[in-house]
């Protein structure tokens, strides 16, 4: 304990020398940072934030010291992260080399790997998208096509990718490619790091129901990748991808409770109180004000699952899928609650008539019809929760 | 406030566990039930709890007692819970030592705890006037006649009131139906003359009692606490019995799911089990979501009344509406999912259906908590 507030006592010191005016203000969205060799920062506080805690290690604060991480333990993590929230600090990078690629490359990454992506993972300088989904392969992931021939040095890869998020803007892929067609579909499968500036690779942003393109579809043509970018062993790819896919819902549960997409984490009472009106302090309209208070119950109680969660130190397995399959629905009904509150103000599609907080929220409800959706459908969460934790037959 | 069980309450839930398994599966319920034996709890098994120490938790060191707090009490009720253990723990260990301990005086504590706590003595809490759970819609009412009380009213679906030795009345001393302020409690043994307490036979085959009083007269030292000024402390010792009572939902809960999902793994139709249906495993794990849930709520509630939380009343409110919620669906799908079997008396699971909706109603339904919840939150 005492070494602990020693460290929470560091840290403080650290941040209030290091941690830019700006960088402590609400995030607005055109000042995310996402890193990359194309990064672009509007405000160059955002950059130097980032630079500092890539520095430190602090973007990926439990990964290992030798590969550029933080190498804290889970309690000076949780510490760190108080800290951070204590400041109201911006996240120095959002990354999903650091959320999704860095824990398995950890697990299954050569040595060489490791020292050649993780530091440039932690310290932004490289941005990752994830090639998973094809046209033809949603929920039955393992029966994807992309092929990769073995050519002796490199493997040639054609095929096509959808739902890659940020694609046009990632400097990297790791996709999930076949390299054994003869085999049974689970056992073909390898999981190959694809650098996107390679000759044959395109990519075309896919606009959604929202109006904003966060994914593409990436397309692979002839695109020859060398052989020391294959993850792990040949054709057992798909057991690092069902890893990945874990940490990914742990990513999207969290996200999804956290705004959605937006960063707005508009709250649903304010958002109530401000468009119904208020009679004596409370939601005017009763209808509204219980199913908010049943949203915020389950919120609650869903909120203490998290934190048990953490608690116990539970295995990601079943888990992961609870939190996603909840997390996901939750944050829908959050959106469908806000807008319902808003009345016809919660409709807006551009500033004719219209606030930008407002039309943020209309977009950001459409945007998380994806929620529940990308990384695996709810129904397929329900699946896992059957068949791994409840070992109901298949 | 992390999460999880001590050490200490793992032993405590252990040993509650086994306990519940040997002496008291759903048999002993179901005996209980078919038996003559009016206040539905054996006496025998009583006995055995209180040599554990179960009346004791709550009960202040200097009593006698081990100070295991509700995080104790409740692991100890979830797995009685499991079985459908009668006993009067909720009135006694949890409510009845509570309330004398939060309110009464010394010379009361004196009285009463190591009476508590050596099985000698069992209480019941009369607060409830109405169809519903509303603490202070008090109408029954207390005057001082010269040295003595004078009570008046009625008390109605009074938790273990048909078999209490000494019964705490809530009663007013002041104000009107609705306020806060002007409650008082008071401590009469079961026969005083005045007090008239009927059985009432519910579907769940527990102890619960009407009682009327009429010119009921104690002595003055049978006030516990101050006059008016209860309200408050009530609020607390009903909070700390949703707590309690939710732990014992949340094991009836576990343990009717689990009948459930091993039933649907052995039971066959169309030449498979039944369990490999999506329809049914979706809603399976949708409860299985819904009862990490409720775990997760009840044991931030205990430790929050262990750790005199400010959060405490907002932890009891959603403690009891998601053990009530969860409960709720998982009996109501335990029978659907067992089909014709599970409508029948000869098999427990309806035991657990018939219990939830009366122990939905103890202490406030959901619907009660979730308004409660949006007026603490400020909504």
């Amino acid at each position: 304990m005492e070494h602990l507030e020693q460290f929470r006592q560091e840290v403080r010191d650290w941040l209030e020398v290091n941690c830019p005016p700006s960088m402590r203000t609400p995030l607005v969205p055109e000042e995310e940072v996402w890193g990359g060799r194309n990064a672009e920062y509007v405000n160059p506080e955002s950059k130097l934030w980032l630079e500092r805690m890539g520095e430190k290690g602090w973007t990926a604060p439990n990964l290992p010291k030798e590969y550029g991480g933080g190498g804290l333990d889970r309690d000076q993590t949780k510490v760190l992260h108080q800290e951070l929230f204590r400041i109201k600090a911006r996240p120095a990078l959002n990354s999903f080399g650091i959320w999704m690629l860095a824990p398995c490359i950890i697990e299954f990454g050569s040595e060489e790997q490791k020292r050649e992506h993780l530091p440039k993972i932690i310290k932004g300088e490289i941005r990752w998208c994830q090639g998973y989904s094809e046209p033809g392969s949603g929920s039955d992931l393992a029966s994807l096509s992309t092929k990769a021939e073995d050519m002796g040095d490199h493997y040639l890869v054609n095929g096509q990718k959808v739902w890659t998020s940020y694609a046009d803007k990632a400097d990297w892929i790791f996709a999930l490619v076949r390299t054994g067609p003869k085999e049974p579909k689970h056992n073909g499968i390898s999981f190959l790091l694809i650098d996107m500036a390679t000759e044959g690779v395109s990519t075309k942003p896919i606009t959604l129901i929202s109006g904003k393109s966060p994914f593409c579809e990436t397309f692979f043509d002839n695109v020859k990748a060398p052989k020391e970018n294959l993850v792990g062993v040949e054709n057992s790819g798909w057991t690092i991808a069902k890893k990945l896919l874990q940490h990914e819902r742990n990513f999207i549960s969290n996200f999804g409770l956290a705004g959605g997409g937006t960063g707005s984490g508009a709250d649903v009472v304010n958002i109530a109180k401000k468009y119904l009106g208020e009679t004596n302090g409370q939601i005017a309209n009763q209808a509204h004000r219980e199913n908010i208070t049943l949203h915020k119950m389950k919120e609650h109680a869903f909120g203490l699952t998290l934190q048990r969660s953490g608690d116990e130190g539970a295995k990601a397995s079943a888990a992961s899928s609870m939190f996603k399959y909840y997390g996901t629905e939750h944050n829908k009904d959050r959106y469908e609650l806000m807008i319902a509150a808003m009345g016809n103000k919660g409709l807006g599609w551009t500033n004719e008539g219209f606030s930008d907080d407002e039309q943020a929220i209309t977009k950001a409800w459409l945007r998380t019809k994806a929620n529940s959706i990308e990384g695996g459908t709810s129904e397929v969460q329900l699946n896992v929760i059957s068949r791994r934790v409840l070992d109901l037959p298949n | 406030m992390k999460l999880v069980l001590t050490e200490e309450q793992q032993f405590l839930k252990d040993t509650a566990q086994n306990f519940a398994k040997d002496k008291t599966p759903v048999t002993h319920f179901r005996e209980m039930r078919d038996s003559e034996n009016s206040q539905c709890w054996d006496e025998s098994i009583w006995k055995e709890m209180v040599e554990l120490g179960w009346s004791g938790i709550l009960v202040p060191e200097k009593f006698g007692g081990s100070e295991f707090g509700m995080a104790g009490i409740s692991v100890i009720m979830q797995e009685l819970g499991k079985t459908l253990t009668p006993s009067p723990i909720l009135s006694t260990s949890v409510l009845g030592v509570s309330a004398i301990n939060m309110l009464g005086s010394d010379e009361q504590k004196e009285n009463y705890l190591p009476k508590i706590l050596a099985g000698e003595l069992t209480t019941a809490l009369a607060i409830d006037e109405g169809n519903h759970h509303d603490p202070f819609a008090i109408e029954a009412t207390a005057v001082l006649d010269g040295d003595e009380w004078v009570l008046n009213g009625k008390k109605v679906f009074v938790v273990d009131g048909a078999s209490a030795d000494t019964v705490l009345l809530v009663a007013r001393t002041s104000g009107k139906s609705g306020e806060s302020n002007g409650i008082s409690v008071f401590a009469a043994n079961n026969d005083s003359p005045g007090l008239n307490i009927t059985k009432i036979a519910t579907a769940d085959s527990r102890n619960y009692a009407n009682i009327e009083m009429s010119d009921l007269k104690l002595d003055q030292n049978a006030l516990l606490g101050e006059q008016d000024l209860a309200g408050e402390t009530l609020e607390k010792i009903l909070d700390l019995g949703r707590i309690a009572i939710s732990a014992e939902m949340l094991g009836n809960t576990e343990e009717a799911f689990e009948v459930t999902v091993n039933y649907l793994k052995e039971r066959k139709q169309f030449g498979v089990q039944i369990g490999s249906f999506q329809a049914l495993q979706h809603r399976a794990a949708k409860m299985f979501c819904e009862i990490e849930l409720t775990k997760s709520a009840v044991i931030a509630a205990m430790h929050a009344a262990d750790e005199n939380s400010n959060e405490l009343e907002r932890l009891a409110s959603l403690a009891k509406f998601q053990a009530g919620e969860t409960l709720h669906l998982v009996s109501n799908e335990a029978i659907q999912m067992h089909g014709g079997i599970g409508v029948t008396d000869e098999y427990d699971i309806g035991f657990y259906l018939k219990r939830a909706r009366v122990a939905e109603q103890i202490f406030g339904t959901s619907e009660f908590h979730q308004a409660r919840y949006a007026d603490i939150s400020g909504f």
